[in-house]
């Protein structure tokens, strides 16, 4: 027990070296408090944007952004730092493209009632979340979700997906790909009707 | 309404999206150092990169969800049974509700490996063919390689109690964030930190090295009581006296057990078990000490302690609770 003191000491010295945000606590960070705003954060984009594919780069922007602020400081609370840094990068966008759709002005001072409201629950029952991934792989087209329960639920390589489907290599990669980019988009970026069901 | 792998944004992000995905699906079959050092510079190149890989393996992660709510009897056996169940014709639907009954605890791949995994709160004990233990803590994901010449497990993600019989012929290693970890006769623990690796050894002895082949003169061999804190740079041995070892490993008995532990430690520590989490508030009440043990379930227990005896206030957030002065 003579050593209690060094060990102890030490183990303070290792906490301390952990206290900034690294990479993985800004990750962390980013998959606990910022993707579940993500459903409002495209509904506010997609309002002030022409087209969707623009709401998807400016998804990227506020996100890099939000990152390399947090990497130094963790923003608390959470919500108005991600709007205010999506409402600026759309003001430097307006600007930019010298477009201003004749609602902008208004649309960004509604924001702060998107700002203000309370985020959405975080906790969810594990009941509740298997509905909700039940209700992700429905809206994947029929081959898709194939591939996607095959690779996730079942753990099959891409190979034996292949063989199992009697499709290729490659075509199955390719279903995988968009599968998992579908999944993201359907459970963080489109509103939960559970959420609003309850 | 179309389908939602339909319409993908195929924008300067959108392209980054599809690498990102195209890296996320190499993951989950063969990986190698040396795709793991091709991955590592893609992630370094932009933070665009990460947080578009972040997003879609967070997504992905949700999905496993689904396996670890199959509870049955512990398998026994290393070789992994197909479980017949998983008839592909029936889709998704069929899947899901036989996954919310419960239906096997394992998963196998074609190539032979088995995948383990536990939810939040769960325990799980694995025993493999060879007599070997490995006992899952909560939120835990580990993969093991069924491998004629080497017994090899992948810690995926959470922490795991490896008790090993060793076999000089098949040496038994753990690969867990970058680094190896051969056991030479032991018992020792694996957890993956929020950024680093920590390896406790109980028993025997082990040694741990970065997973890349270049990096072997960094290898560490530890002593009982020993514990590796691993970080992508560097390797940090500490000694802990057997007391606080031993409270360390009460989660294989469900417990947690906190002596002097600040409240920020102690919050974390449950809510690494439950749902309801718990939010220290205020800064400066992070920093006081607690002591007790409690099951790793009973968070309004230690809510209770927090308010009557520790007089601080506490309200509810949604699911969780938010500590404050």
């Amino acid at each position: 027990m003579a050593e209690t003191p060094d060990s102890q000491r030490e183990n303070e010295a290792v906490r301390a070296a952990r206290a900034g945000m690294n990479t993985a606590e800004v990750k962390a960070w980013f998959v606990r408090e910022v993707l579940p705003l993500e459903a409002a954060l495209m509904q506010y984009l997609h309002h002030n944007l022409a087209s969707g594919s623009d709401a998807a780069d400016l998804r990227q922007d506020v996100y890099v952004r939000v990152c390399e602020v947090a990497r130094k400081q963790p923003p608390d609370p959470v919500r108005p730092f991600v709007f205010t840094i999506a409402r600026n990068l759309l003001i430097d966008r307006m600007r930019r493209e010298q477009v201003v759709p004749i609602d902008a002005v208004s649309d960004l001072e509604a924001l702060n009632i998107a700002i203000d409201m309370p985020g959405p629950e975080r906790a969810v029952v594990a009941r509740d979340e298997l509905r909700r991934l039940q209700i992700a792989l429905d809206r994947l087209s029929p081959r898709c979700r194939e591939v996607v329960v095959l690779a996730r639920i079942e753990g099959l390589t891409g190979r034996a997906i292949a063989a199992r489907l009697g499709i290729s290599e490659p075509a199955v990669s390719q279903q995988l790909d968009n599968g998992m980019r579908a999944l993201a988009e359907v459970l963080y970026g489109e509103p939960s009707d559970l959420r609003r069901g309850n | 309404m179309s389908h939602a792998d339909e319409n993908l944004s195929a924008s300067a992000a959108g392209q980054i999206e599809a690498q990102a995905a195209a890296w996320l699906r190499r993951r989950q079959g063969e990986w190698n150092d040396a795709r793991q050092t091709e991955f590592d510079a893609w992630l370094a190149q932009t933070s665009a990169h990460q947080v578009a890989f972040w997003r879609l393996e967070a997504a992905w992660e949700r999905g496993s969800r689904l396996e670890a709510l199959r509870n049955t009897p512990m398998p026994s056996r290393a070789e992994p049974q197909r479980p017949g169940w998983l008839r592909f014709t029936k889709m998704a639907a069929a899947v899901i509700a036989v996954a919310a009954i419960g239906a096997t605890a394992y998963l196998a791949t074609r190539t032979g490996d088995a995948v383990y995994a536990t939810a939040l709160g769960e325990r799980k004990v694995v025993t493999l063919g060879d007599g070997s233990r490995i006992e899952l803590n909560t939120d835990t994901s580990l993969r093991i390689a069924a491998n004629a010449t080497e017994r090899k497990v992948i810690l995926e993600r959470g922490e795991a109690f490896f008790q090993i019989v060793h076999d000089g012929t098949h040496p038994f290693t753990v690969i867990a964030r970058g680094h190896r970890i051969t056991d030479l006769g032991t018992k020792f623990t694996v957890r993956e930190g929020r950024d680093s690796l920590q390896v406790t050894l109980v028993e025997g002895s082990a040694e741990i090295a970065p997973a890349a082949a270049a990096d072997r003169d960094h290898s560490i061999v530890l002593k009982p009581g020993e514990v590796a804190v691993a970080t992508a740079a560097s390797i940090a041995v500490l000694k802990k006296p057997a007391a606080e070892l031993n409270d360390e490993m009460a989660w294989r008995r469900g417990m947690l057990i906190f002596d002097r532990t600040t409240l920020a430690d102690a919050a974390a520590e449950f809510n690494r078990y439950n749902d309801t989490k718990l939010v220290i508030a205020d800064r400066s009440i992070a920093k006081q000490t607690i002591g007790g043990k409690f099951s790793t379930a009973d968070v309004s227990g230690f809510v209770e302690i927090m308010q009557q005896l520790m007089g601080l206030r506490v309200e509810r957030r949604g699911r969780d609770f938010v500590i404050s002065h």
